[in-house]
This record gives structure tokens, C-alpha cells and sequence, in this order.
């Protein structure tokens, strides 16, 4: 039996008249993170709602060969009138686990992920936003979802926490063979966590560029990651997805050639699906 | 069960912290025996011979068949109410038109003055116990189906995609999403509605019926009796006042935790 994968074909939807996606084709293997960056409004967030099976496939198709999944949202969405404990648990109680167990597994991964005792007791108004992402977290790891579904989950935390988020997560993910599918309007945040990048266009949104980066996540220190980022933010389809201006064509930056660690797989021109080469998308 | 428990272990502090209420309310009592000393006992007896009043009625047994029908007149409007207000207002809140129909509608209800809907009533349903429960229950709907409105209306359609997102099955949607965020409107419009029945109930009976509270302060007036007159009012109020800080209150507070502002455990840090 293969891996399980996600296989995004041709993938087209419209919100009425306004059309959101245009074609895109994505592949995600178990253990693969892949990255979903573009500016607000490039259909990010409507992808990743199909993959998860929150709106239905007009056109297109999507294979999800994940028996398990999670999403993460951009705001933690606690259940207002549940202690932490339980909303973390709350993934668990719906498939119909025995209170005792599945308070078992989220007090366990609570506790690794940085939360007390005694906040797992308190309701999320008593939680500082950093615990209430880390409850969301929780709730969502807590499954242990072959795919992990990430909706810019971090981008409201400071830095510090982010960071820490960060790491909590790759930790967890080192252990399973998780796929990830994560969106973010930051490039950095793309670069530290991602093996592989998909630049997406707004209007209507579509996959412009794709990069894949070499060195598992684990492995990445700051001024790779920086060096990275700042070579990526240099790539033409990101400015110009981004609304950036181009840059002047005399300043030379690093050529592809040179871009040891980020290769860009597949550029615009030649969009093809993973280990496939027939048909254009 | 659990509630009933918690309610039982909660009383001893919750009424040590109801030592300020008691005191504002024997200021009060102060207040009104200044009053009755200024103006004499026509037009205010002391509080003393109200409560000796009282005290005979009670003990007498006069008082209970009294307070019993009209509690049981207010009960029963308040009940319609609460199964009609509650039943009509969420299938009102699940429609864009018929929450924004209904609103005027449930304006004109709550400015209509229950005297008005009393005297229509009275036509309808003469001298039985319809006049009342007909008048409660018309002055009372209106406050919980706006508060049942409110809480469909307002149900976050962020929390519904998280639970979508997490697969939760049908009872669950119900039980652990919808029920407590509609409960958390529904709960404080009940309670509004019950102090809401107590008073329209008692106006109703001294107008229309032989027997109740409101019938015995008609008596007592035609009788210029104003120490009983004080003492069936001060029974009605002490009633609502038990009824509302023994047992609706620490259930509110039970039940909406959750939504407390400042929760005792914020100490330690």
C-alpha cells in the first residue's frame, strides 16, 4: 500500500460570479510540509477549506488519501463554555472516546505543549492569547491527524511565542509522518517550517511559482532561514504576486543557479504534477 | 444533579456575600419607618405592625391559599411564556425575514401596557383564572422571545466551521455548540420574565379575580386596612426576592461561569 498523499487537480471554484481558484493542481506526501503563500485574497484560505472538505468541489478534483485530518484556524475558536481541557478533548469526544481516555491523551499533550495544570481548568476568557493558541493547538495535534490542515494559525502571537509554536510543532511532527498543509502571507514563516513552497496569485487565485527547500525544517538556523527568505522575497513571481515592484533589471541578484538550499521545482512555465509530466495546467 | 450539588455547597458563601444586600434592604426598612413616623399609620403603618400583620396572616393560615393561587396564576403564564417565547423566538432567529418581521411586532407587544391587555382579557375570559395567566403570559412573551431571537441570531458562524472542521456529529452540534451559547441569552430573559409574572400577576388579580394576593389587597384597601395592604406587599416582593437570590441566581452563576469577567482563579501567577 502507497503513502497516503493529497492530490489537488485542476481545482477550480467560484464564490457566485467572483471567481476564487483557477486550476490548481497540489501535492502533498505523508511527512511533506508544504506551504501555501500569497497576499490576502488569493484564495488561500478557500483552498485549504476544499482540502479539508469545508466547501464542496465544484470542478476539479481532490484526492485526499488521508484517513485523518485537523485544522487549525487563524483565531484559536475555543468553545467559549468549555475549560481548556475539554475543547482540547472536544476532536476526541467526537468520535466517541471515553471521557477518561480522551482527557488522558489531552492533559498528556497539554502538558508537552506548555500548558499547566491549572489551565487546562480555566475557561479560554482566563487564557492569554498565547495559551488559547496553544489550547487550539492542542486540540488539534491531539488527534494525531495524518493531515494537519494550518490556517495562518501563528500570525497574530509575538514573535517569541511564535517561535516557540514553531518549535513545538516541528518537534511533534518529527515523530509522525504528519502531512502539513499550512497557508501564510509570511515568507519567513514559510522558509523556517516548509519543504516546499507553492507561490500562489490573486485574482483569480492560482499557483504561480513553486520551491522546494532542501534541509529539513529541524535542521534550519536563523541565517539560513534568513538568507533564505530574503533570496526568495528576490524571486520575480513572489514580487510580482506580492504587488511588489519588480527590480530593476541591471541590480543582479543570485542567479537560480546559485540558490544552493532553495530550488525553484517547477517554474511557472512548467507546472507539472509531481512525478508526472503529461498535461498542462 | 451535579448542579443541584454544586448549588448546595455554593449557598453558605453565596449568602455570606448577600450581607450588603440585607443591609441596603433594612436601610430601606429604615426609610420607611421614618416615613411612617412623619405621616402616621393611615398613610404608612411602621414596618412593625406590617410584619405583625403578616406574621398573624401566616400563622393564621390566611396568607397561604392566597400566595398559593397567585403564584400558581403566575406560574402558569410564566411557563406558556417561557415554552411559546422560547419555541417561536429560535425558529424566528433561524430566519433573516422572520427575525426582521417579528421585530416590530414584538415592539408594539412590550409597549402595549398590561392594564390594556388586562381589560381586553377580562372581556375574553371574565373572572376565571384566564384573566390573569392571559395578561402574564401576554406581558412576559415578549421578553423571552427576544432574548431566544437574540441568541440564534447572534450564533457564531466561526465556532460552526470549527466543528465542522472537526467532524462533530449531529448531537454534539447541539449540545456542545448551539444549547449553551442560545441557553446564555435565554436563561437572563427567563429570569427577567419571572419578575416580569409576579407583578403583572398580583395588578391582574386585584382587578379581576375573588381570590390571590391582588384580590386581598383590594379587600384590604376598600377596608383602609394599610397595615395589611404592607404586609401582602411585602410578601409578594419578600417571595420574588427569595425566589431570585436563592434559586435563580447561584444557577445563573453555576451555569455561566464560562462567561464570568474576573474568575476566582486568576491568583496565581
Amino acid at each position: 500500500m502507497s503513502a497516503p498523499a493529497l492530490r489537488v487537480r485542476k481545482l477550480h471554484h467560484a464564490f457566485a460570479r467572483h471567481e476564487v481558484l483557477d486550476g490548481v493542481d497540489l501535492d502533498l506526501e505523508a511527512g511533506q510540509i508544504v506551504a501555501l503563500v500569497g497576499p490576502s485574497g488569493c484564495g488561500k484560505t478557500t483552498l485549504l477549506h476544499l482540502c479539508a472538505g469545508l466547501l464542496h468541489v465544484r470542478e476539479g478534483s481532490i484526492d485526499n488519501g488521508f484517513s485523518s485530518q485537523a485544522f487549525m484556524f487563524q483565531q484559536p475558536r475555543l468553545l467559549p463554555w468549555k475549560t481548556a481541557l475539554d475543547n482540547i478533548a472536544l476532536g476526541l469526544a467526537a468520535v466517541g472516546m471515553a471521557r477518561a481516555e480522551r482527557e488522558r491523551r489531552a492533559h498528556e499533550l497539554a502538558l508537552r505543549l506548555g500548558l499547566s495544570a491549572v489551565d487546562l481548568d480555566r475557561f479560554p476568557h482566563q487564557l492569554s492569547g498565547g495559551m488559547q493558541s496553544r489550547v487550539s493547538l492542542a486540540r488539534a495535534l491531539v488527534l494525531e491527524p495524518q493531515l494537519l490542515l494550518l490556517d495562518e494559525p501563528f500570525s497574530a502571537l509575538d514573535v517569541g511565542l511564535r517561535e516557540e509554536l514553531y518549535r513545538l510543532l516541528l518537534a511533534h511532527l518529527a515523530a509522525r509522518r504528519m502531512g502539513v498543509l499550512m497557508i501564510t502571507h509570511d515568507l519567513m514563516e514559510a522558509v523556517r517550517l516548509s519543504d516546499e513552497i507553492l507561490v500562489m496569485a490573486p485574482r483569480p487565485g492560482r499557483v504561480v511559482g513553486r520551491f522546494t527547500l532542501a534541509l529539513a525544517p529541524g535542521r534550519r538556523d536563523e541565517a539560513w532561514i534568513h538568507r533564505n527568505t530574503a533570496r526568495l522575497m528576490q524571486q520575480a513571481v513572489v514580487r510580482a504576486s506580492f504587488g511588489l515592484p519588480a527590480r530593476s533589471a541591471d541590480a543582479p541578484g543570485p542567479g537560480i543557479e546559485e540558490l544552493a538550499e532553495l530550488v525553484p521545482a517547477r517554474p511557472m512555465a512548467a507546472v507539472v504534477p509531481l512525478g508526472r509530466t503529461a498535461g498542462r495546467c | 444533579m451535579k448542579l443541584l450539588g454544586t448549588w448546595i455547597a455554593g449557598l453558605p458563601a453565596y449568602l455570606w456575600s448577600g450581607w450588603g444586600a440585607v443591609a441596603s434592604l433594612l436601610m430601606l426598612v429604615a426609610v420607611w419607618e421614618a416615613i411612617a413616623a412623619i405621616y402616621g399609620p393611615l398613610v404608612l403603618p411602621d414596618p412593625r405592625s406590617a410584619f405583625q400583620t403578616l406574621h398573624a396572616l401566616v400563622t393564621s393560615g390566611a396568607a397561604w391559599p392566597e400566595l398559593e393561587a397567585t403564584a400558581r396564576r403566575a406560574l402558569a403564564g410564566f411557563a406558556l411564556s417561557v415554552i411559546a417565547g422560547s419555541a417561536l423566538g429560535l425558529a424566528a432567529g433561524v430566519s433573516m425575514t422572520a427575525s426582521a418581521m417579528s421585530r416590530p411586532v414584538v415592539t408594539v407587544l412590550m409597549g402595549t401596557p398590561p392594564i390594556a391587555w388586562l381589560v381586553l382579557a377580562m372581556l375574553w375570559f371574565g373572572a376565571s383564572d384566564g384573566t390573569p395567566v392571559f395578561t402574564v403570559f401576554v406581558a412576559s412573551f415578549p421578553i423571552v422571545f427576544v432574548g431566544a431571537l437574540q441568541g440564534t441570531r447572534t450564533l457564531d458562524n466561526q465556532l460552526r466551521t470549527m466543528a465542522e472542521s472537526f467532524r462533530l456529529p449531529r448531537r454534539m452540534m447541539f449540545f456542545d455548540v448551539y444549547l449553551p451559547h442560545v441557553v446564555s441569552y435565554l436563561f437572563p430573559a427567563w429570569i427577567a420574565a419571572l419578575g416580569m409574572s409576579w407583578k403583572v400577576v398580583v395588578m391582574a388579580e386585584l382587578l379581576s379575580t375573588q381570590d390571590g394576593v391582588g384580590a386581598a389587597l383590594a379587600v384590604s384597601r376598600s377596608q383602609l386596612d394599610t397595615a395589611a395592604t404592607m404586609a401582602w406587599i411585602s410578601a409578594v416582593v419578600g417571595l420574588l426576592l427569595a425566589v431570585e437570590y436563592l434559586l435563580l441566581e447561584p444557577v445563573k452563576r453555576e451555569v455561566e461561569r464560562w462567561r464570568e469577567p474576573h474568575a476566582a482563579s486568576e491568583v496565581d501567577q
